[in-house]
Parts: structure tokens; C-alpha cells; sequence
């Protein structure tokens, strides 16, 4: 599914991004996890296509097609979605006719006419209630003074919407109380199936006993430092990084 | 001939042939001497500094049109408000159309001011008020002098009136250049109410001057929504004077969406003579091409207890430039002012220009006055997030460009007008988004 071979990024001539590989087959899940200002949502940006980041070696490769020179409009048509850390205000737009248009514009650049809005509607309602989300809310303007954990659940509504190939959530764990987790998870999980892969990044290992990856992976100083098993995000809970750090020198 | 000296020995033979016993008479001949003193405005006035008017000065234009200028509804239908039912004042080429025009004296007049400058029964009003809080700088003065022609509307107290009124002026191009002084007179009574819609529309690509006056007066509670559609061809440009007088309670809206002409200049002058008084001011401006906007807004508190809003979103493409001069006078007296004032402007193009200059000048010391002002492009983040979502660019744009111009839209309250307004906004940014924001 998505193939990252040796990629190097830089924004304004830093190197965030040291010689990243990573290997996600259909129907896995993984996990990233690392210290703050370690790479993971620049990680998650590249491979989405933000081009503030200059990728200045390696390559990204989606289903076998490399993609790093794809607009990113253009990698979502491809079935990349990404959950923001940080999901931006859009004051003016709600969420349903953001949502709509996000469809129908997939639906365009694959030849497709634009979704009845009779089956667009009953698409809204399922996923929503789905997520538990109140209708009154999906005509209010996009995550403009939403809190924290009402964006996160947009986030995943809108992912639920578009049932993307490869979901990359950063830090969608963040700002849920655990109700909210519970239904967030419970949502990714129903849309998991053996042909999409998710790759989560978080900072705690709670999410993952809900959304269970295959492997887990350590990004330290923009490197994957050590990959391994759901075990292993219990012992970075209780250890924290320090000893990773230890076996690097 | 310059044409300031031609509109000086015009002025001769039309004053000839007005009837010397008309109501503004005095008024007139003040006028033009005062615009012989002072001429056309040049960028050596602060007022005028960034909006020269040379390059519009230059054509030959016509001052008194051919009278038989018909024009067909079908032609011009899309030009009204058509979906809903309206009052309509329409000239052509500065004269009155009765066949597109729709009028009444029922409840209230709204009908033309050269009949209301004739009649006796309108002399009380029109000595009252007309040119009463018009101020006497050199354009309105022109125009004072050949004031002829323009809507009348007078609404008695108490009244709401049934429906919107709709002026329009249109210039047909029969005329290889045109110059159009409309003067409307609107005359809002204790605890009335009254929409009006204004918009000049060329029919052709020759040239048209309109250098506009109008005035408002809101008495005791009155309330006026004006809206002002500027979105004419790029060879017409727009001088409009707006000037209201409030009284207390009242509140009046003038909303101003500038999308079209060459060089459009929008002087607004709000006076409020009563307490509890909220005047709004709001606009949107998105431009292209070499296209230039010019609002010079002025909102005078003399009362105390009194708010005002002001709220300016621009967008400029190409080598467009924009001007906002926002200036708010508290008196001395005026305490427990709330005056607010924003600008937000985005330049989609690195050869668009906006020149911004918020003035505050406050002599009370209990007020409330903000002001804000910012300059900025689209948010990339933003449009990266719109993008990852499957966006196009030129979509993604788009939205968040009604995002940025949404609020002011929200102050519009006829439904039908909103629409149109958003569809505009959708042609100008040259998408189609599918729905209305
Ligand atoms: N636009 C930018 N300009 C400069 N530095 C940047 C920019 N974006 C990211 N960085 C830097 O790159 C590094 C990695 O940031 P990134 O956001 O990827 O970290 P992260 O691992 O997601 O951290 P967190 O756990 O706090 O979310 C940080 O040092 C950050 O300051
Ligand atoms: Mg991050």
C-alpha cells in the first residue's frame, strides 16, 4: 500500500526528516510514536503532500505509483486522507457543504458525476450517527470554535465520509475524553477492513489497546529507531524514550 | 475644451432652460461656483491621494443625452431583482423610463425627484432636506448644480414599506461617452422602514462617468438597508456620494459590493444628530485586472449612546488596487460611543496594491473604539487542508474567499439579493461551487 524508502525532508533548509523507511500492507495498522518535535506530523504532512517540505531524497510510494510529486488534492483522489494534529478553522463553510464538496470533487477527478443529494444526505446521517455526532452540528462552520475533541471527531467523520485507502491520524487521540475515544476508535475500526491501512500517531499507548496496530514504530530525530510489536508501546508508557535513546549510543 | 470648462459653459444654457422658480435655484448657482473655485480633485488632496481621476477626465463626454434611448426589458431583465416583486426607479441614460419603471404614491412616494423638485405639494420636503446634509465639496457641488434627475423616496412615520425599491441606472452607449449625475433624495420618517438596492449598469464598452449623489435622512426609529451593487463593465466608472442624517434610534445600513468598473470611488458620510443611533457601513470588494476601488467612509458621532460598524473585506487579483479610508469623528459631547472598524484584505496577486489608512479622531473620553486592519494572502494551511481533502486548488481558493467575505453577507436580509450577491461572488472567483454559502 504505502512504501516510504529513505525519505529525506527539509523545510527551510532543516532537515526534519533523516532517511525514513517504513512498509504498510493492505489491512495493517501502525502505530508511530516519538518525542515532541521529532518528525511524525512533518512525516504525516509529506506523505500528504504539504509542499512547505522539500523532499530532498527517497521516495513515497502509493500502491506501487510514486506520488511525491502529486499536488495534494491529487493523493486524496488516490485514497490518502489525513487526520490533522491540528484541523484549521475554515469560518463560513460548514462542515456538511465542506464535506460535500470534498466528495463530489474525488468523485470529478475520477469521472464520476456528482453524488445525488438524496444518497449524500443518507451518507451524512449513517456516518454521523456512527460517530454520535448531533446534525446540528454539521451545519456549523468548519472547526470554527469547535473544542478539541468536537474537531477530532469531525476529523474522522469526514475520513469516515471519504473512505480513504490510507488514513494517517495524528494524534486524533488528543483532546477525546474516553467516551469520545471509545466512539472515535470504535468509528476507525468499523471502517478498517482488509484492503485500507491507518497508520496512527500518538503519544500514549490508550488509543492503541481500542485501534490494536501491527507494529509499532519509534521516530526519534526523524529516523524510525526501533520498530516492534504492540508490546512495545507498553514499555515506551512506562519507560519512556530515555532508554531507546541509551541503546542508539 | 477641459471638462470642467465645458461643464462651466453647459451650466449657462441649462440653466436657461430650468424654470427660475424652482425650489434649489439659489442652491444650484452656489454650487457650480463652488466647483469653478474648487475643480475636479487631484491626488494633491489627502482625500484623494491615491485615486486620480486624470485618466477619466479625459474623454469628451456627453452631459445632456438624446432623449429616445429605449432599451428592451428582455435586454436588461437580469439586471433586476426579478425573482421577487419590487418597486423600480429606472433611467436610461439619466432619464426617467417609465416602461421599466414601477412606482407609487400609495403609502409612500417613490417615485421621481424632477417631479418632486416641480410639484408643489413636495415643497415642503424637498426645502426641508434636499441638500441639507450633502456637503459642499467640489464633485457633489457638480453635482447639486445639475441635480435634475433621480429617485424620490419618501416614506411617511409609521410606515414599512411592502417592498424593496430598486434604482437603476442604466447607460446604453449611444452616446460614445457619458457623463450621469443621478440625485436621489431619500426621506425615511419617525419609525418607518425602507429597502433600497442601487446599482449602474452600462450596456456597452463605451465610456460613462456617474458622479452620484445621495442623500438619506432618517428621522426617530427609522431603519434603511441601502445596497449598492457595483459590478458595471471596465469602461464605466462611479463617483457616489452617500450622505445620511440620522436621528435618534435610527439605523441605517449601507452595504457596498464593489466587483466591476474601472475606477469606482465610494464617499459615505454618516452623521448622527440623536442618541442611540448604529450606523453600518459594510463591503465587500473583489478585483481584478486594473480595476480600482476607492472607499472613503466617514462616520460622524455628535450624540452620545451611539454605535457604528464598519466592516471592509477585499479581495485583489492582477495589478488591481484597492483604497479604504476610514475615518470616525467622536465629538466632545458623544460619550458612550461604541465605534468599530475593520478591514481585512487579501492579495491573491504580488502586483495588487491596497492602500489602508484608518482615522480616529476621538474628543470624548468615555467611548469604545476599535479598529483593525490586516493585509494578508490566503492561509496556506488552510488550503493545504482543503487540498488533502480533495480539493482543487482553484476550489479550495475559492471557499476560502466566501469564507472570508461570508459575514459581511450575512448583514444582507432579502434572500433573493444574497443569492444573486453570492452568485456574483461565485463568477467573479470563476467557480461554480454548487451551493450558496
Ligand atoms: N514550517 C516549519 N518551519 C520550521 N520548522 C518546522 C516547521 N514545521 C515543523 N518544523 C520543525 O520540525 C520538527 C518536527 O516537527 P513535527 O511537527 O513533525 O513534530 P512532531 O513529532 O509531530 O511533534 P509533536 O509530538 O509535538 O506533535 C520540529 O522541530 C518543528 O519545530
Ligand atoms: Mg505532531
Amino acid at each position: 500500500m504505502l512504501k516510504i524508502k529513505n525519505l529525506h525532508a527539509t523545510v527551510e533548509d532543516k532537515d526534519i526528516l533523516k532517511g525514513i523507511n517504513l512498509d504498510v500492507k493492505p489491512g495493517e495498522v501502525h502505530a508511530i510514536m516519538g518525542p515532541n518535535g521529532s518528525g511524525k506530523s512533518t512525516l504525516a504532512s509529506v506523505v500528504a503532500g504539504k509542499d512547505e517540505f522539500e523532499i530532498t531524497n527517497g521516495e513515497v510510494l502509493l500502491e506501487g505509483e510514486d506520488i511525491s510529486e502529486l499536488d495534494p488534492e491529487e493523493r486524496a483522489h488516490k485514497g490518502i486522507f489525513l487526520s490533522f494534529q491540528y484541523p484549521v478553522e475554515i469560518p463560513g463553510v460548514s462542515v456538511t457543504n465542506f464535506i460535500k464538496t470534498a466528495i463530489n470533487e474525488t468523485r470529478k477527478s475520477k469521472g464520476l458525476k456528482d453524488m445525488p443529494a438524496g444518497e449524500m444526505l443518507k451518507l451524512i446521517k449513517e456516518k454521523a450517527d456512527m460517530l454520535e455526532i448531533d446534525r446540528k452540528f454539521l451545519s456549523r462552520s468548519l472547526n470554527e470554535g469547535f473544542s478539541g475533541g468536537e474537531k477530532k471527531r469531525n476529523e474522522i467523520f469526514q475520513m469516515a465520509m471519504m473512505e480513504p485507502k490510507l488514513a494517517i491520524l495524528d494524534e486524533t487521540d488528543s483532546g477525546l475524553d474516553i467516551d469520545a475515544l471509545k466512539i472515535v476508535a470504535n468509528g476507525v475500526n468499523k471502517l478498517k477492513n482488509d484492503d485500507n491501512a491507518v497508520i496512527v500517531i500518538t503519544h500514549y499507548q490508550r488509543l492503541l489497546d481500542y485501534i490494536v496496530p501491527d507494529y509499532v514504530h519509534v521516530l526519534m530525530d526523524g529516523k524510525i529507531v526501533k520498530s516492534g510489536s504492540k508490546e512495545l508501546a507498553y514499555e515506551l508508557e512506562e519507560k519512556g524514550y530515555d532508554w531507546i535513546k541509551e541503546e542508539l549510543v | 475644451m477641459s471638462l470642467k470648462d465645458k461643464l462651466l459653459s453647459s451650466y449657462i444654457a441649462f440653466e436657461d432652460y430650468l424654470e427660475d422658480d424652482s425650489p434649489i435655484h439659489d442652491l444650484r448657482s452656489d454650487a457650480i461656483k463652488t466647483f469653478e473655485n474648487q475643480g475636479f480633485p487631484t491626488k494633491k488632496e489627502e482625500a484623494w491621494k491615491y485615486t486620480s481621476l486624470n485618466s477619466i477626465l479625459k474623454e469628451d463626454y456627453s452631459l445632456f443625452p438624446k432623449k429616445d434611448n429605449d432599451i428592451q426589458l428582455k435586454d436588461v431583465k437580469r439586471y433586476f431583482l426579478h425573482e421577487i416583486d419590487t418597486y423600480k426607479i429606472v433611467f436610461v441614460d439619466g432619464i426617467y423610463n417609465s416602461f421599466l419603471s414601477e412606482t407609487t404614491h400609495d403609502k409612500a412616494d417613490v417615485c421621481l425627484l424632477s417631479s418632486a423638485l416641480s410639484k408643489d405639494k413636495y415643497k415642503p420636503i424637498v426645502e426641508t432636506y434636499f441638500n441639507k446634509v450633502a456637503k459642499n465639496n467640489s464633485l457633489t457641488s457638480l453635482n447639486t448644480a445639475f441635480a435634475k434627475e433621480g429617485a424620490y423616496i419618501s416614506i411617511p412615520k409609521h410606515v414599512e414599506l411592502d417592498k424593496p425599491i430598486e434604482i437603476i441606472n442604466f447607460a446604453t452607449g449611444n452616446e460614445t461617452a457619458i457623463l450621469l449625475q443621478p440625485r436621489n433624495l431619500v426621506v425615511v420618517g419617525e419609525n418607518a422602514q425602507v429597502q433600497i438596492i442601487e446599482r449602474h449598469q452600462s450596456l456597452s464598452d463605451n465610456a460613462v462617468l456617474t458622479n452620484s449623489v445621495t442623500e438619506i435622512f432618517a428621522e426617530k426609529r427609522a431603519h434603511v438597508d441601502f445596497y449598492k451593487i457595483q459590478n458595471d463593465r471596465s469602461s464605466a466608472s462611479l463617483i457616489d456620494h452617500t450622505y445620511a442624517n440620522q436621528e435618534r434610534d435610527s439605523i441605517v445600513k449601507v452595504h457596498t459590493f464593489s466587483f466591476g468598473g474601472k475606477l469606482t470611488r465610494n464617499n459615505l458620510n454618516f452623521y448622527q444628530n440623536g442618541e442611540h443611533c448604529d450606523s453600518v457601513l459594510n463591503g465587500i470588494t473583489i478585483l481584478e485586472k486594473k480595476q480600482h476601488v476607492d472607499h472613503n467612509t466617514l462616520v460622524h458621532h455628535i450624540s452620545p449612546n451611539c454605535e457604528s460598524h464598519q466592516d471592509y473585506k477585499g479581495i485583489f487579483d492582477d495589478s488591481s488596487t484597492g483604497v479604504f479610508n476610514g475615518k470616525v469623528y467622536v465629538e466632545k459631547e458623544a460619550q458612550k460611543i461604541d465605534a468599530f472598524q475593520k478591514n481585512n484584505n487579501i492579495l491573491i496577486s504580488d502586483k495588487a496594491t491596497i492602500n489602508a489608512k484608518p482615522q480616529l479622531e476621538i474628543f470624548a473620553d468615555d467611548v469604545k473604539c476599535s479598529h483593525g486592519c490586516t493585509i494578508g494572502q490566503l492561509d496556506e494551511d488552510a488550503m493545504f487542508y482543503m487540498r488533502s481533502r480533495g480539493i482543487g486548488q482553484k476550489e479550495a481558493r475559492a471557499l476560502l474567499m466566501y469564507a472570508f467575505a461570508n459575514n459581511v453577507l450575512e448583514g444582507v436580509k432579502i434572500p433573493e439579493l444574497k443569492r444573486r450577491v453570492n452568485k456574483l461572488i461565485a463568477q467573479k472567483i470563476g467557480v461554480n461551487l454548487g451551493f450558496d454559502l
